[in-house]
């Protein structure tokens, strides 16, 4: 067996799927040439069966599942999305994948992927713990960084510091965050719905 | 040594342990809530957090340059290997457009290496110095601390710190080594290798510590894989995968790394995957390690005069390109003590990057404690956890 190349790796995928169920994969680059693949976020967890288990494809490892918030990325269309991120790897034939996931702001849930490869389940924890991103299915979604009666999620980009914390104070009297971010709302998915 | 029992027909009362977050062989703020049934684990819940300082998040506000310091953090048992990690990463994004390339001095890259070697050295001293402490072996702890100390000395001699060593830059190293450098590292090594001689006679072929250890937690190559262990715990199952042979970064394509595999070292009793692999192949990754940094100093070309001579310097001029990188996104993957330590880094172009992301060895290997804990014996738990060389700071970040 040997590493087979993005295009081939997406041709094989197109091939496994019959006509009439395949999913809306798209290819896409990435500013600087990287090349991914855009699933929709209903199709996760069949297009990330198949990965794993077609045996020319393999992909046995997920090395990395992360996301960002494209809010202040200036992407040409801009987008309000956080992208999820699954970095794919298949020890066998030594090669790569990575998968991209929108996932809309507000009411941004994506199938959870954990019944795949059980390590996404503390991935799928951290990015729901810092993004606020939910996850359909998970076995134990809750916050693994932050504190259970956290407020916001931190690595969004609109998120808003808090002064202080269950009346502890983060800053001293008279000073103020630098620049904190004034846009957004402060009631994001990841507080308004407690696991 | 941990018999198959099948918890639901023992019939007793099971009791809720909390292990940590102080206890000494959780090695840092890690807690584990444990239920027991009689003296076998039913179920174990890690609760991290303790520890999170928000250093992803650090990294979306501080310019380029300036979150190599925090790197040191992510990972202060080896910080040079944190270090490396990172550094590689943005050389990689620069990498990515032709305008803004960077050559790392071959000097330099000898020097990481000489220096991320040294540092796996001490990295792994330290796991298996504390794994046999956990066990109650203190004396092998005592000896793998003071040859650590060596290794602390030679990085003091180098950049002023013993732990945090911020000393591995974007384009090259911080300093250069000095005259001796690379006559004290080989005068340590010569002797440090007659010292691990010692320490294996003193726990590694101790019968009491491979009957602690031989069989218990066995993790099988599909189990490894699957639940994202990395580095030795997914070499100790079985898994041939090494990132600096298999994916190399730096100069480790030219110097044709070893990789050790768990084998059943414990004899009889052993099974591939068990703590005692991952133990042993720690200790064989140190001997690799002791042959890499030798093979690194016969490579080492004399310094020239200039900081940014491509052969011959220590750090190549990158302020201007780190003023403007390329706009778009890299992933790359550095073999740490503890495993793969992959940075994903998002550029919007700017000073500053707009997403860092961290994924290091041992996050990944708590999602492996409930499978693997269930049904062994409470005092094994201890074993389970030293053998994976759990550094709670890269669990939390």
């Amino acid at each position: 067996m040997s590493a087979l190349a993005f295009a081939d790796i997406v041709e094989r995928l197109r091939a496994v799927f019959p006509a009439a169920t395949l999913p809306a994969i798209e290819t896409k680059t990435s500013d600087n040439g990287q090349p991914w693949l855009l699933v929709p976020a209903n199709d996760i967890v069949r297009v990330a069966t198949v990965l794993r288990d077609d045996p020319v494809l393999g992909f046995a490892a997920l090395c990395d599942l992360t996301g960002w918030d494209l809010l202040k990325y200036a992407a040409n269309p801009p987008s309000t999305d956080i992208a999820i991120v699954y970095y794919l790897h298949s020890l066998i034939h030594r090669h790569h994948l990575t998968l991209k996931v929108l996932a809309p702001r507000d009411t941004g849930t994506v199938p959870s992927v954990s019944s795949v490869w059980p390590v996404a389940n503390y991935f799928e924890r951290e990015v729901f713990d810092l993004l606020g991103v939910h996850f359909a299915g998970h076995p134990n979604l809750k916050r693994i960084m932050m504190p259970d009666d956290w407020i916001g999620s931190p690595l969004r980009k609109d998120y808003i510091y808090p002064a202080s914390y269950n009346g502890i104070a983060h800053l001293r009297d008279g000073q103020k965050f630098e620049d904190a971010p004034t846009r957004g709302d402060a009631a994001a998915p990841a507080q308004a719905a407690k696991p | 040594m941990s018999p198959d029992l099948a918890i639901e027909t023992l019939g007793g009362e099971r009791m809720r342990l909390n292990m940590g977050p102080h206890h000494p062989a959780t090695h840092g703020v890690l807690r584990l809530v444990v239920d027991t049934d009689g003296e076998v684990v039913a179920n174990c819940a890690p609760d991290h957090g303790y520890l999170h300082r928000a250093i992803e998040k650090i990294g979306e506000c501080v310019e380029w340059p300036m979150f190599v310091p925090y790197t040191d953090r992510v990972d202060y048992v080896c910080a040079m290997n944190a270090n490396l990690a990172y550094c590689v990463a943005v050389e990689k994004l620069l990498n990515s457009d032709p305008a803004t390339k960077v050559i790392v001095p071959m000097r330099a890259e000898c020097i990481r290496v000489i220096v991320a070697e040294l540092n796996r050295i001490s990295s792994h001293l330290v796991a298996v110095g504390a794994m046999a402490m956990d066990l109650g072996g203190y004396t092998p702890f005592l000896h793998a601390i003071a040859q650590r100390e060596g290794v602390n000395d030679i990085f003091e001699k180098l950049c002023g710190q013993r732990l945090t060593y911020n000393y591995i830059t974007i384009g090259g190293v911080g300093f250069d080594l000095h005259a001796n450098a690379a006559a004290e590292t080989e005068a340590f090594l010569a002797q440090f290798e007659k010292e691990m001689i010692r320490f294996n006679q003193l726990i590694t072929t101790n019968t009491i510590f491979q009957n602690r250890c031989a069989g218990v937690a066995v993790i099988s190559a599909a189990d490894a894989v699957a639940y994202g262990l990395v580095g030795p715990n997914l070499r100790g199952s079985g898994v041939d995968w090494d990132i600096r042979r298999d994916e190399p970064y730096g100069i480790y394509g030219q110097l044709g790394v070893r990789v050790p595999l768990g084998q059943a070292f414990a004899g009889r009793a052993g099974r591939v995957g068990d703590c005692y692999d991952r133990f042993v192949v720690r200790l064989l990754e140190i001997n690799e390690s002791v042959r890499l940094v030798r093979a690194a100093i016969k490579l080492l070309p004399p310094a020239a005069g200039k900081a940014n001579d491509p052969v011959g310097g220590f750090q190549a001029d990158v302020a201007k390109q780190l003023r403007k990188p390329p706009k778009g996104e890299i992933r790359v993957r550095t073999e740490a003590p503890r495993g793969e330590m992959g940075y994903v880094i998002v550029s919007d172009g700017s000073k500053v990057p707009y997403r860092v992301r961290v994924r290091t060895g041992s996050f990944t290997a708590c999602s492996i404690f409930n499978t693997v804990m269930k049904g062994i014996f409470l005092a094994d738990v201890v074993t389970v956890i030293g053998s994976f060389d759990i550094v709670v700071p890269e669990i939390d970040r």
